[in-house]
């Protein structure tokens, strides 16, 4: 299919002929549809009719007590310092934004009326601005009415640096937020944005009021009693709250949709770790809900054998992925390791590179490791999918992957190591301390014995590994190893920012403190300019193919070796129905979630 | 009470002794009433025998220590894996026997640590008075309140590289690991035998001797240190144990060996979230750990009845 | 014994200082970043990071940020957690009853059965009594808490059901049925806590009664015809307290730090998981806190072992 087609079908549905799920339908049959396909109609001027999420209680209250189980505790309540997924968790009990994102990446309106499109004037031509219209009747927790004062507020609280908000990256690309009455907010941007759908939008996006944070904005930001004690527009109030152990609500009976919540009171008890919480929700029935089980699918099996519970899994574009060093981390220029100036002396042959790729046994990692939570993949772009390449393939060679190296002239020496003009095909592979991570470079340092090439094995324990600390040499930005794997998670259905981290300006070095996001240090001029196109483009078909020319760039040139896209996995209680998305927080939705009788 | 168990070592050593007509040695004699104590005889063979199975193990058992067989997964102990197998098919038994090498040594080794540091603290500060004491007890105060887990990541961060760089990775790492685990583990021996120093100093005995003019090093080493070894050796014993399961959390910060290479702490550590599938995996590491404490404690015990012929029967 | 008493808090002080300058240095240097988790979000730009370590006065020299703390300190300010944005004694004190409750009664316990267990081995060694009370200990303290900790909720929550193996601090009920529901949740971290720890007082023990059993002056008392009760609890335990009130007196501070491992397994909130997460957030604050607290306990308990050894053996003289 390509992009003709795509316009004429999209006319389709336009005129009529073609049904909006049909649409959806089709696209998902060649393999380019996707949660954005949503936004595709939507920027074709198509009204954008999210799919209901399903709730079938009649009434609000009555269905007792909700009890969740995180393994990582909720240490925060204000969702613009919501570091961690745990606190934005958290945060979704109490406050709403305006609109969340739904499984197939969908806007769902939630404080907002309706979604802005072309066709009811929300979205202007030109992608200079954005109208947002407000639900009417919304009440905050103490009784105050909900209004586009509170909007202009947020803006201006997280867009403030001395707020020291988190959110603030949502919020600066905004130039201003107007209000054009009591329930329309207008947003203006600095250029045409295609992705609009970022401030006041899923976690980052929560509202919090401005009758009780409007006094602390700035540097007085700590001081807001409301930042423990949080009031807001969500389904449950707050009750009770301890730091790192438990966060305590009751239904809200004023809740801006009358039916909901169903459940009377809401628990959310932090700590331990994920197997025990798997236990907890699978095997004793203890707990209705286990947040990110990042278990052994094995153990997760067994333990649903217990019939309390079940594993419910949700597409996410986080991707575990092998990175090769650009340069070379055993030699100082200027006094920087890593330096941009060098190149790595073993990689920098790109035979060793497609060798290594050979060596990555991804079908047996899925199967033996990640179970059900995760896919094998060739691609670092996996979802949505209509962004997801189909131009690759993997493969696990042995064989191949030695043959390579002769034909490269790695020649096996006296210790069965190969060498090349006295360079031993030797390096160390780093990556953080986490099981499945552990056993994963185990099987590829096996297979890479196997081809003569000798892997030394290292581990960092993950609060260093993953901190900014710039005189620590152990964090995966420094990068003074030769090889190493990690997660990448990919915060929102757009792949725009995500998509960022290997332009030659986000390069790690020593310059920006080690700051930067393109660990490898993977320059490609093509990549450069293709990622600056796509910042712009409006039209989202053009868009999409802009992003898989992008993958396409990192992966064939075998530095950036993606392994495994990664599933969300939840523990649900027999009985519960809740709706999840992959694309926003797990309790997005939970004023909908009940259990069925 | 003699009656119980068996023959008491203080009554009988006395007459052989003096029928064999050999000049009394109070270490010969140590030795023979050691060797009396069964249990601790047995478990000198025992530990010997597993020290032996570690060396000896992987000439006999050749299977490679991370011989990743996906076939055969967690499978129970049978002819060809005779200790069955872990999540990734890798064979245990091999594992086991790698791993006890490290284990062993890291135990023994740190507990040595532990001990000498302790002791000597202890006596130091037990026998001496004023600022010597007060200075010596703020220093274990002090280690007392470190917070472990920070201090792990700032050595591992400070010394790494240079002790990979001076003794090569497993020598480097060896070091570390017993320096570390030992020097978060001589604090209750110095407390313990500066208690029993405190005590003993002012008893009849040592005032005989210091009358009789011993010199002080004399009166701490033959006379004081001796009759204060007893809870020495039971906090020795007991560092074994906690030095090879030490061994395997500081893995987790890594600061232990590479991930990659077996130890005991380590495999039950692993085997503890297949506790319900795959009972084997955990219970040769468990039991591997428990057989080499319990020998370990027999020869403490026949050790601390050895070094005093009144104590004991 | 006054005069020893004042002179050990006074020189307490300077010492407690020197221990609190090692420990902010130490904590100072160590590697991580509180805001660590920030550097994985891509929507976070690396300027806002930036501008909390400002904030926080995190790249501000080593020393200076200790005088600030220490001065803060005095004025009963204990600083401000960089996780929770929340003072760091309200954070303690939350934890502080809890903590109490399961590490306080597993202490207790354990000497309530090693006391008894150790001097009883040691009055028959190698009798039957004995064998069984050793192998007990030896498996109790080769075995480490995370296995134990996980073999009882896998025999008493998942095969059983009859305990739970979440620690609430929230229990929803009233009266009884709260009495009831809080003695059944700390029954499995209490044990774990407290026999692992039994099984090495226990050996302690029967040591220390081992070393004066057989003293003369206990033969002595016993050829007098005293009576056996007494000749044990007069002559034989109060001796022998000696290294067991040097253990005990090194194992109280922990009543206050918690117990990391056990803590984690039972999600138990404790001191000790508060540590472990702020260690793994590198929430300075929040670890100087607790393990200055901890660092005044040890010397606190020191500075009593030390009155009781004058006291259970007088001879033992201060200066």
């Amino acid at each position: 299919m390509n992009e003709r087609d795509l316009r004429r079908q999209i006319a389709d549905v336009k005129t009529g002929r073609l049904s909006r799920r049909e649409f959806v339908q089709r696209m998902i049959a060649v393999g380019l549809t996707a949660p954005m396909a949503g936004a595709m109609l939507a920027h074709s001027g198509i009204a954008v009719a999210a799919e209901a999420i399903p709730y079938k209680p009649t009434k609000a209250g009555g269905g007792g007590p909700l009890k969740l189980l995180l393994w990582q505790a909720p240490t925060l309540l204000n969702p613009h310092f919501a570091v961690g997924t745990k606190d934005q968790e958290a945060c979704r009990l109490f406050y709403e934004p305006l609109a969340g994102w739904d499984k197939e990446g969908n806007l769902v309106p939630i404080l907002a009326a309706e979604i802005p499109s072309k066709e009811n004037g929300g979205l202007a031509a030109d992608g200079l601005s954005v109208i947002w219209k407000l639900k009417p009747g919304v009440k905050w927790h103490d009784g105050k009415p909900f209004t586009a004062d509170d909007v202009v507020f947020n803006w201006e609280y997280a867009n403030n640096p001395e707020t020291s908000a988190v959110s603030i990256g949502s919020y600066k690309n905004v130039k201003a937020v107007e209000k054009i009455d009591d329930l329309t907010v207008k947003l203006i941007f600095p250029q045409p944005t295609p992705f609009w759908a970022d401030a006041f939008v899923a976690s980052f996006g929560c509202i919090i009021p401005k009758h009780l944070f409007g006094d602390y904005i700035g540097a007085k930001s700590r001081e807001a009693p409301a930042n423990l004690k949080p009031v807001g527009t969500g389904p449950y109030m707050f009750v009770d709250f301890k730091p790192g152990d438990t966060v305590a609500g009751k239904r809200f009976p004023d809740y801006h949709v009358p039916t909901q919540p169903y459940f009377d009171t809401v628990e959310i008890k932090g700590g331990g770790d994920a197997v025990s919480a798997a236990r907890a929700v699978l095997q004793t029935g203890e707990y209705d809900y286990g947040y990110n089980l990042q278990v052994e699918d094995e153990i997760l099996t067994k333990l649903e054998a217990g019939g309390q519970g079940k594993t419910e899994l949700t597409l996410t574009g986080n991707i575990e992925y092998i990175g090769l060093n650009v340069t070379d981390p055993n030699v100082e220029v200027d006094g920087e390791r890593a330096s941009l100036k060098t190149k790595h002396p073993l990689f920098s042959d790109p035979e060793v590179r497609r060798a290594i790729n050979l060596l990555i046994d991804r079908a047996s990692v899925q199967k033996f490791i990640y179970g059900r939570a995760g896919v094998a993949t060739p691609n670092f772009l996996n979802n949505p999918e209509r962004y997801r390449s189909k131009n690759n393939s993997f493969e696990f060679s042995i064989e191949k992957a030695n043959q390579i190296l002769d034909a490269a002239g790695w020649k096996k020496g006296a210790s069965g190591i190969r060498e090349k003009d006295g360079k031993p095909l030797k390096f160390v592979f780093q990556t953080s301390i986490n099981g499945p991570r552990q056993k994963n470079q185990a099987i590829i340092k096996q297979a890479c014995q196997k081809a003569g090439i000798d892997v030394e094995l290292k581990s960092v324990v993950a609060s260093v590994f993953f901190s900014s600390d710039v005189a620590n040499p152990d964090t995966y930005t420094h990068f003074y190893c030769d090889m190493q794997m990690y997660q990448t998670t990919m915060p929102q259905a757009d792949p725009q920012f995500f998509m960022n981290q290997f332009t030659s300006w986000e390069c790690a070095t020593k310059e920006n403190k080690w700051q930067g996001r393109n660990v490898c240090r993977w320059q490609n001029k093509d990549y450069d300019e293709t990622y600056k196109l796509a910042q712009s483009e409006l039209d989202p078909v053009k868009r999409a193919a802009l992003f898989i020319k992008l993958n396409d760039l990192v992966v064939r040139d075998n530095y950036v070796l993606p392994e495994i896209n990664r599933l969300n996995a939840i523990g649900v209680k027999n009985g519960m129905v809740l709706y999840k998305s992959g694309w926003d927080n797990d309790l997005a939705f939970i004023a909908s979630w009940y259990r069925a009788s | 009470m003699a009656g119980l168990t068996h023959a008491s070592p203080s009554v009988e050593a006395a007459p052989v002794a003096a029928s064999g007509k050999r000049r009394f040695s109070p270490g010969r004699d140590a030795l023979r009433r050691f060797l009396r104590h069964r249990m601790a005889a047995a478990s000198i063979l025992v530990l010997a025998l597993l020290a032996l199975s570690i060396v000896l193990g992987p000439l006999l058992w050749r299977i490679p220590i991370n011989e990743i067989d996906f076939t055969a997964r967690l499978a129970p102990p049978s002819w060809e894996h005779p200790f069955g197998t872990d999540d990734l098919g890798q064979d245990l038994l091999a594992r086991m026997i790698y791993g006890g090498r490290i284990s062993l040594a890291v135990g023994f080794a740190a507990m040595g640590v532990a001990l000498i540091v302790g002791i000597v603290v202890g006596a130091l500060a037990g026998t001496s008075k004023g600022p010597v004491d007060a200075a010596l007890m703020w220093l274990t105060d002090l280690f007392l309140s470190l917070p472990q887990l920070p201090l792990l990541l700032l050595i591992i961060y400070l010394f790494r590289d240079f002790l990979k760089g001076w003794l090569g990775p497993e020598g480097g790492v060896f070091v570390l690991i017993v320096l570390v685990i030992g020097g978060f583990r001589w604090m209750p021996v110095a407390r313990l035998v500066r208690a029993q120093f405190l005590s003993l100093r002012e008893k009849e005995f040592v005032e005989a001797a210091r009358a009789l003019g011993a010199s002080n090093v004399r009166l701490v080493v033959r006379h004081i240190l001796p009759n204060a070894l007893g809870p020495v050796i039971v906090a020795g014993t007991i560092d074994v144990a906690a030095a090879i399961i030490a061994e395997s959390t500081l893995s987790f910060l890594g600061l232990g060996f590479p991930p990659d290479i077996p130890t005991w702490g380590r495999l039950l550590f692993d085997a503890k979230d297949y506790l319900d599938i795959a009972p084997h995996w955990a219970l040769f590491a468990g039991g591997a750990i428990f057989l080499t404490v319990i020998a370990i404690n027999f020869i403490g015990d026949g050790l601390r009845d050895a070094l005093d012929p009144r104590k004991v029967m | 014994m006054g005069n020893y008493l004042l002179r050990r808090l006074i020189v307490a002080v300077p010492s407690l200082l020197g221990i609190s300058l090692i420990l902010f240095v130490l904590l100072a240097l160590a590697p991580g970043d509180p805001f660590g988790e920030l550097a994985t979000n891509p929507n976070v730009p690396p300027e806002v990071r930036e501008a909390l370590r400002v904030k926080f006065g995190m790249n501000d020299p080593i020393l200076l940020r200790y005088v600030r703390w220490l001065i803060a300190m005095m004025h009963g300010d204990w600083g401000f957690s960089f996780a929770s944005r929340v003072n760091v004694d309200t954070l303690i004190l939350q934890r502080i009853p809890t903590t109490l409750y399961v590490v306080g009664t597993a202490q207790i316990l354990a000497l309530a059965v090693a006391l008894p267990v150790g001097v009883l081995a040691a009055r028959r060694p190698y009798s039957i009594f004995d064998q069984i009370a050793n192998t007990f200990a030896f498996i109790g303290f080769s075995l480490p808490t995370f296995f134990t900790g996980l073999l009882l909720i896998l025999i008493f929550s998942v095969n059983l059901g009859w305990l739970p193996f979440v620690y609430r601090a929230d229990l929803q009920a009233t009266g009884w049925q709260w009495w009831w529901e809080s003695i059944k949740q700390a029954i499995m971290p209490i044990t774990v806590l407290g026999l692992y720890q039994a099984a090495s007082y226990t050996r302690y023990v029967r040591s220390a009664v081992l070393d004066v059993i057989k003293l003369d002056y206990v033969t002595t008392a016993r050829a007098k015809g005293l009576d056996e009760r007494k000749v044990i609890v007069k002559h034989v335990v109060r001796n022998a307290l000696i290294p067991v009130v040097t253990l005990v007196a090194l194992q109280m501070p922990t009543v206050f730090g918690g117990a990391i491992v056990t803590e984690q397994i039972f999600r138990i909130p404790g001191i000790g998981s508060l540590l472990i997460s702020a260690i793994l957030a590198n929430d300075t604050p929040v670890i100087m806190a607790v393990t200055f607290v901890f660092a005044c306990l040890v010397v606190l308990f020191n500075l009593i072992a030390d009155i009781l050894y004058g006291w259970l053996d007088p001879r033992i003289s201060f200066r």
